[in-house]
């Protein structure tokens, strides 16, 4: 069969490719070496932690908070099993959702592990070994990331877990080691900590959250603190010995020092993600890889290659579900011959914790590095209405603007449902809006996206309701 | 069968108008293409003709509104006759395009190359942003408080749109703009003073002629050359042929021809004053589109005789009279006051003896004509009477030398003296 397109994995960069292709009039296909489409957001990753996120929130929730609210109920009773299929639910829901619309839109789908063999070739190897061809007129590698290992430690995701094998304990475990102090530790941390774990994050470097804005960070772990989770920051895991019936991490300064011994049930090694891109015949086809082990791309998504693009994790940028589909939708638009463009300077980075943490733009660390003058709107949820009247007012709003233009730059939120609000701070980015031009929108009364209004407005030092 | 009545095309870069007046109530019979209702844009008045023939029978923009191009000012249902047509709604079926049907894909797909065809960088400027409503909340009050037009400032936003970053540094461009803002608030008055003060709302185009005129003292080096000319030679002229020239044309003979004709001939000789500046480049231009202020009632308006270098001095007299007459009655169209190229302004039929003109932006000259008075001039040592008048050539000095501007002038006055030499092209 020869297509015009063939995308080779289907996670949220791969099929929303394939979908967009599709919808242009490309004749398109899939591969996919996996059982079921969707790649790691939807089978491993953000979906399913999100269901558990959920489900531990309410838990945590019913026995903590409804007394208060005059919701008499007796203790909630953790039935983990119930919790873990309820999460599988919501997976196997979203992943038919993707077989849906690849049939909706005539997409061929082919389930192998595929191998780019010349610049418009890919051999599919099935599962019990059958060879296929699929011929490409445009190849886009979507392959997506793999879990980081650690030198010296072994995952078996039974006891020393990625995000993987976190997401499927069959009981909660008593101490959960988390190894790396970012989304992916702190979302898993919290929510084996709202079944009962005691969580203690060791993590590299003196903060958490590396990249995000440090005054969010800073109250973020102060957040985390009080919900029972401990960190211990500037240290290092050096390995794991899994002979007893607990196991011993080996925890050292990252400076150096004395090292020692922290005891733990389950480690959850949870230190980043690297590009995915074994076996895929990428050497043989002459496709160059960066120093990162990324595949190199123009500003187009084409590699060295003509004719071979790449995008979503495997390639250069953040590691982000979104990230990839826009850059999906962006090459399938430009190979179609229109004009596909994605706005990095525009893209929202959320973590689902509770309260949650979302961010766009640059932050204060990084215009004060880049010597940009500019002036800051904080707006704390304890002054916001509906966060007062809900009892959910940890957290603030943070609106970073160009102290000449008022264009906004970043935009910084702590504080429940701040993974929706982002979106009209990165509306307003997208347009080159100015804190002003969210000043001066109305908001709605009472929500919690009034706060972000009051932070446009503390920008000009002119908040209502401080 | 309802018609509805839409604000035209109303010309290039005018994207909105306000409603001078109805002529019509709701209800009134109106014939085709009747004027219903006056607009009042940035430029000119105009009216609305009716797109049919019936009855009015709803006004949707009120007096006073402000109003987008096309956007529906109201309806009008038409007679008996119209009312017939009572067909089903037509059936606006749209077929889908081949590329956007997944279903489709196989013969009716475009192929695509083997090596992908040469991918198309994002243009800057795809779409123009169609009325104000589009500019950003931050961006409409700048424009309102400090007057200048997010219309005219270029945009470095999604698509060209303009950010406050772009209407500031267009406000800071013309710092008295941003100084003296033209909706200033003004300090309130005493009350027994205020009782006896009349508020009118500036009319669109009052609000132009504003802001134009300070766009072009804050853009132009500008400042003025004079001279005086002896109007003996054009009078004796045009006192001898005056009944000739009416009888065979039909028009009077009046100077303005004979100045458009000098002016010509001078930017001829001097062309910088005939040009403007573009960015960094100077843009002469090869033909002659004279500008002639004409005073209305509603303000001053500057009508544009094309191409004047080609016409006789009676053409240009019969395009200027029509002019001031469909000037006065607000008939101009907007295309017949763009483009012009230099400008005359004849304060001398008010009485002026001398002024220093504004120039018409972006032109590079204009002439100040004024009133013709006899005076003593001394000739060839003795004093004699004469019918003189002073003329003012205000210039762009960052474009036009003060050598250039004075020989413009100094041939113009040389034309006028000696009309021969607009005959002979001296």
């Amino acid at each position: 069969m020869s297509y015009d397109l063939v995308v080779i994995g289907t996670g949220p960069a791969g099929y929303v490719c394939a979908i967009r292709g599709a919808q242009l009039g490309l004749k398109t296909a899939v591969i996919e070496k996996d059982k079921t489409f969707g790649g790691t957001c939807l089978n491993v990753g953000c979906i399913p932690s999100k269901a558990l996120l959920h489900a531990s929130h309410l838990f945590e929730e019913a026995a903590h908070d409804f007394a208060g609210m005059g919701i008499g109920v007796s203790k909630p009773k953790l039935d983990l099993k119930q919790m873990l299929s309820f999460k599988q639910e919501g997976v196997d829901g979203n992943v038919k959702g993707v077989d849906f619309l690849f049939k909706k839109n005539k997409i061929d789908t082919f389930k192998g592990t595929g191998k780019i063999t010349g610049p418009d070739k890919i051999e599919v190897v099935t599962g019990n070994g059958k060879a296929e061809v699929v011929e490409a007129k445009n190849i886009v590698i979507a392959t997506g990331s793999d879990v980081t290992r650690l030198k010296g430690i072994e995952i078996d995701e039974k006891r020393v877990v990625s995000s993987t094998g976190a997401l499927t304990l069959d009981k909660v475990p008593g101490k959960l080691l988390v190894v790396g102090a970012g989304v992916i530790g702190l979302e898993l941390g919290s929510v084996w900590r709202r079944l009962g774990a005691e969580v203690q994050v060791v993590e590299f470097l003196d903060r958490i959250l590396p990249g995000m804005d440090g005054e969010i960070a800073r109250q973020f772990q102060r957040i985390l603190e009080k919900q029972g989770v401990s960190f211990k920051l500037g240290s290092k895991v050096t390995a794991v010995d899994t002979k007893g019936k607990t196991l011993k991490a080996s925890v050292e300064p990252a400076a150096g020092g004395k090292a020692e011994t922290l005891d733990a049930d389950v480690v959850l090694v949870a230190i980043g993600r690297v590009p995915y891109t074994q076996g895929l015949g990428l050497k043989e086809a002459g496709v160059e890889l960066d120093e990162r082990g990324r595949v190199k791309i123009d500003d187009h998504f084409q590699t060295n290659v003509k004719g071979i693009f790449a995008i979503g994790d495997v390639v250069r940028g953040a590691m982000l579900a979104h990230k990839g589909e826009d850059e999906g939708i962006a090459v399938a638009e430009l190979i179609a011959g229109k004009a596909g463009h994605v706005n990095y300077d525009a893209i929202p980075n959320v973590i689902y914790t509770y309260p949650e943490v979302a961010s766009v733009g640059k932050t204060e660390e990084e215009l004060k590095q880049a010597g940009v003058a500019y002036r800051a709107g904080k707006f704390p949820f304890t002054a916001n209405g509906r966060a007062k009247v809900n009892k959910t007012t940890e957290g603030f709003v943070k609106i970073l603007s160009d102290d000449k233009t008022d264009k906004v730059l970043g935009v910084h939120i702590i504080g429940p449902d701040a993974g929706t609000m982002i979106t009209e701070a990165t509306i307003t980015m997208e347009f080159s809006g100015s804190a002003e031009d969210i000043a001066r929108t109305c908001h709605p009364h009472p929500t919690l996206s009034e706060a972000v209004k009051e932070a446009a407005l503390g920008v000009d030092k002119r908040a209502i309701h401080m | 069968m309802a018609t509805e009545i839409r604000v035209p095309t109303l010309g290039e870069s005018v994207t909105e108008a306000t409603i001078g007046k109805w002529f019509k109530k709701p209800g009134d019979a109106v014939k085709a293409d009747e004027p219903l209702v006056e607009l009042e844009t940035d430029k000119v008045t105009v009216e609305v003709p009716a797109p049919t023939a019936g009855v009015l029978q709803e006004i949707i923009a009120k007096d006073g509104q402000t109003v987008t191009i096309g956007a529906v000012l109201g309806s009008i249902k038409e007679g008996a006759g119209g009312a017939a047509s009572t067909g089903s709604a037509p059936k606006d079926k749209t077929v889908p395009a081949a590329a956007g049907r997944p279903d489709q894909k196989t013969e009716t797909t475009k192929p695509v190359a083997a090596g992908p065809t040469p991918i198309q960088p994002r243009s800057g400027n795809e779409q123009r942003v169609a009325t104000d409503n589009a500019q950003a909340p931050s961006v409409r009050r700048l424009g309102a408080e400090s007057g200048v037009d997010p219309a005219s400032v270029s945009g470095t936003g999604r698509d060209g749109r303009v950010t406050k970053g772009d209407m500031l540094a267009a406000i800071e461009r013309g710092p008295s703009v941003a100084n003296a803002p033209s909706q200033q608030m003004r300090a309130p008055s005493p009350a027994d003073d205020a009782s006896r003060e009349e508020r009118v709302k500036m009319t669109r185009l009052r609000q132009t002629i504003a802001r134009r005129l300070k766009d072009a003292q804050n853009t132009a080096a500008m400042l003025t050359t004079f001279n005086d000319v002896d109007m003996s030679a054009v009078m004796k002229m045009r006192a001898e042929y005056k009944d000739a020239f009416e009888k065979k044309h039909g028009v009077k003979l009046g100077f303005m021809g004979f100045f458009v004709k000098a002016c010509i001939q001078a930017l001829k000789e001097v062309p910088a004053v005939n040009a403007e500046i573009d960015g960094t480049d100077l843009v002469y231009k090869n033909y002659y589109h004279i500008g002639v202020a004409v005073g209305t009632e509603k303000g001053l308006v500057v009508p544009v005789v094309r191409n004047a270098d080609m016409m006789s001095i009676a053409e240009i007299e019969k395009t200027i009279a029509d002019f001031g007459r469909r000037a006065r009655d607000g008939q101009l169209s907007i295309g017949e006051m763009q483009g012009g190229t230099f400008t005359l302004s004849n304060g001398g039929i008010y009485g002026s003896l001398l002024s220093t003109p504004i120039l018409n932006a972006p032109q590079s000259g204009i002439l100040g004509m004024h009133r013709i008075e006899e005076r003593p001039v001394a000739v060839k040592g003795q004093v004699v009477v004469k019918p003189m008048m002073y003329l003012a050539l205000s210039y762009d000095h960052r474009i036009v030398d003060g050598r250039e501007a004075v020989t413009c002038l100094v041939r113009i006055k040389e034309g006028l003296e000696d009309p021969a030499r607009l005959v002979l092209d001296l």
